[in-house]
């Protein structure tokens, strides 16, 4: 911890900021002191460390005095580390938070998470060296390490040993998952293969394949995730399971969707119906398939795609023509508004407030005075008065 | 001699075998059907073998998750496509990257008014990761894209635009052809760009960088900066990043969605 110098925090003309991380906590060694919660920067030359409740103590390690750095994972109850070993400070250097330290290395722990990023950036910038090749000023530079030869402690070499063979190790897991993984796609591949073949006899024979056998098929590249070669839409690429979706959505967004006006953006709903779940979550496309089958089941619900390419999900008993009126009658009061203000006054979200203004746009009761000041609806008068 | 395929009688015929070759398609078919099936099972007891080995490997490490991800990809499989698929309900993925989904959408709902629906990737994955809480996993920028890519199956208008090393994430569907997106790269060194900097750097005529610059002012992307020295600075809050003073915390972020 010694190594540390009081800075300002600003970055020096040809300093660049490369990466920054809040909730971080330093260690001296193992020991944990009391600079526990701060942000990390991560410049071309130092890393820096600003405390997050008092803002004036900021201090800095020149990146020249790093020798290799390594990760530790996170644990239960502990959060992921990277550890910093350092060279000795030098002897000229500035003042910081301790005199001495019996520790040659630190630990920077990521309470809020992004040691993944973090330590990718740092290591790259511990490649690229910049701060060799873009020299900043006099109170920045260090020894560039220390002499070869005499500084070179044995402890250091034991740590790169051990580095070394944590490294193999780490190899080792992974080309074991990866080989294993390797296997598993040339099978999955297979099934690829197999289902493109079935897919050409479907194709060939149309109308030759029962429906109850292309269900099964569909299913099949469901759980396979495979793409649906075949276009022949009875349900979309729906399957049982996307029917059964849809009759579980009417379940979960009847309410909502009576509090929300009768519409919600496909977005809103996803969110909601995922929220929901908590676990065994869709996804965005298992939505959408199911949502296709709404109409088709003769469901209480529809999906409906705005010229936009916006998708909502509507009430059957919605008519988003009838709420056209009033939307006009609420513009006219006003004079005139903007999505952001028309949505608002409504209670609606400004994505759905636009396409209502929109679609009454095209109906023709609405004018629209688009300049840099934003987007803003009119009654049409040219309909109404002559 | 005889005359082949002509006459009622050869017509019946042909008919006839017409319809047992078809009938003979229809079997194969369901041959098929059935090898699948089998080959399903043997699948799928393959995946829980790899799982019961590997799953914590692609929970902890996002470079496995990346080269699972390509591997899928190169054979035609699409591992995030459904919930219900054996990927998802064996190894885990699906949850990862659906609930990272809608915790993007939120962040992205929650900065819509300061930034116009346009955010850098670096600024959505640290507010992602502070939604996310201290105990939950850590994500990669790599976890996020993909999470995107899927969320375009939702029509909202969410779309990646690579500028300068990194991405800015539109959560939005405003128009941005590629006049607007180069202007985005060309003020993504200093967070503005000026009607001079780009007939500079681009060569454009000045009508031409006017029209992509109001453009982009009137969906809300660029604040227009008149008392800048010289003339007029267009901002692009996008492009902040640590010069906002204000935070969003996840509450917030959930409240913003209505």
């Amino acid at each position: 911890m010694d190594r540390f110098v009081w800075t300002s925090g600003l970055l020096e003309i040809n300093e660049t900021l490369v990466i920054q991380q809040r909730g971080v906590r330093i260690y001296d060694g193992e020991e944990k002191i009391k600079f526990d919660a701060g942000t990390l920067l991560l410049s071309t030359h130092r890393l820096i460390w600003r405390d997050q409740k008092n803002h004036e103590c900021c201090m800095a390690i020149p990146l020249s005095l790093v020798v290799f750095i390594e990760e530790q994972a996170a644990g239960i109850g502990k959060s992921a580390k990277i550890v910093v070993h350092l060279y000795p400070a030098p002897p000229n250097k500035e003042p910081g938070p301790f005199q001495n330290s019996k520790n040659s290395y630190i630990k920077l722990s990521f309470k809020e998470h992004g040691q993944i990023e973090f330590y990718r950036r740092l290591s790259e910038e511990m490649t690229q060296r910049r701060w060799e090749n873009v020299p900043v000023s006099q109170s920045l530079q260090t020894n560039r390490g220390p002499q070869p030869g005499r500084i070179r402690a044995v402890g250091i070499v034991g740590i790169e040993r051990k580095l070394e063979e944590k490294r193999k190790e780490t190899d080792k897991n992974i080309s074991e998952a990866f080989e294993d993984l390797s296997k598993l796609m040339v099978k999955a591949k297979e099934m690829v293969e197999l289902s493109k073949s079935i897919a050409n006899k479907i194709r060939d024979k149309q109308g030759d394949i029962t429906e109850d056998e292309t269900i099964r098929f569909k299913s099949y590249l469901l759980s396979m995730g495979i793409a649906n070669p075949v276009t022949r839409e009875t349900y979309g690429s729906g399957t049982q399971y996307h029917m059964q979706l849809a009759k579980q959505l009417v379940g979960i967004l009847q309410v909502p969707l009576e509090e929300r006006g009768g519409i919600m953006s496909l977005t809103e709903v996803y969110c909601l119906v995922n929220r929901a779940r908590g676990m065994e979550l869709l996804s965005p496309e298992d939505l959408v398939n199911a949502c296709k089958m709404l109409e088709a089941l003769k469901l209480p619900l529809r999906l409906r795609v705005f010229d936009s390419g916006v998708m909502v999900i509507e009430l059957q008993s919605h008519k988003e023509e009838e709420m056209l009126a009033s939307a006009l009658e609420t513009v006219s009061e006003k004079g005139s508004l903007t999505s952001e203000e028309f949505a608002k006054l409504v209670g609606m979200s400004v994505l759905l407030a636009k396409e209502r203004l929109l679609l009454a746009e095209k109906m023709g009761h609405l004018c629209r005075d688009d300049s840099v000041e934003g987007l803003r609806f009119y009654p049409n008068l040219f309909m109404t008065q002559n | 001699m005889h005359r082949r395929g002509v006459g009622a009688g050869a017509i019946a015929k042909k008919k006839l075998a017409e319809a047992k070759y078809k009938e003979r398609g229809t079997v194969l078919a369901e041959d098929q059907l059935a090898q699948m099936s089998k080959q399903l099972d043997m699948f799928k007891t393959n995946l829980e073998e790899f799982a019961s080995k590997h799953k914590q490997e692609i929970r902890k490490n996002p470079e496995f998750r990346v080269q699972f991800q390509d591997m899928c990809a190169t054979i035609g499989v699409d591992p995030l496509a459904s919930g219900k698929g054996f990927w998802s309900e064996m190894l885990g993925v699906g949850d990862f990257y659906y609930e990272l989904g809608v915790q993007i959408i939120e962040v992205c709902l929650a900065l819509k008014h300061r930034n116009g629906g346009l955010i850098t990737l670096e600024e959505l994955h640290q507010q992602v990761l502070k939604g996310r809480g201290k105990f939950a996993q850590d994500v990669s920028q790599d976890d996020l894209i993909r999470a995107i890519k899927k969320l375009k199956a939702l029509g909202t208008g969410f779309s990646i635009i690579p500028v300068g090393g990194t991405y800015l994430i539109q959560s939005v569907p405003a128009e941005l052809n590629m006049d607007h997106t180069v202007v985005l790269q060309l003020a993504e060194k200093s967070g503005y760009v000026t009607v001079s900097d780009i007939k500079a750097t681009l060569k454009w005529e000045t009508e031409r960088a006017r029209q992509v610059l109001e453009h982009l002012l009137k969906e809300g992307l660029a604040w227009l900066d008149l008392q800048a020295p010289g003339e007029a600075h267009y901002w692009l809050p996008a492009l902040f990043t640590d010069l906002y003073s204000q935070e969003i915390t996840a509450d917030e972020a959930r409240e913003a969605l209505p």
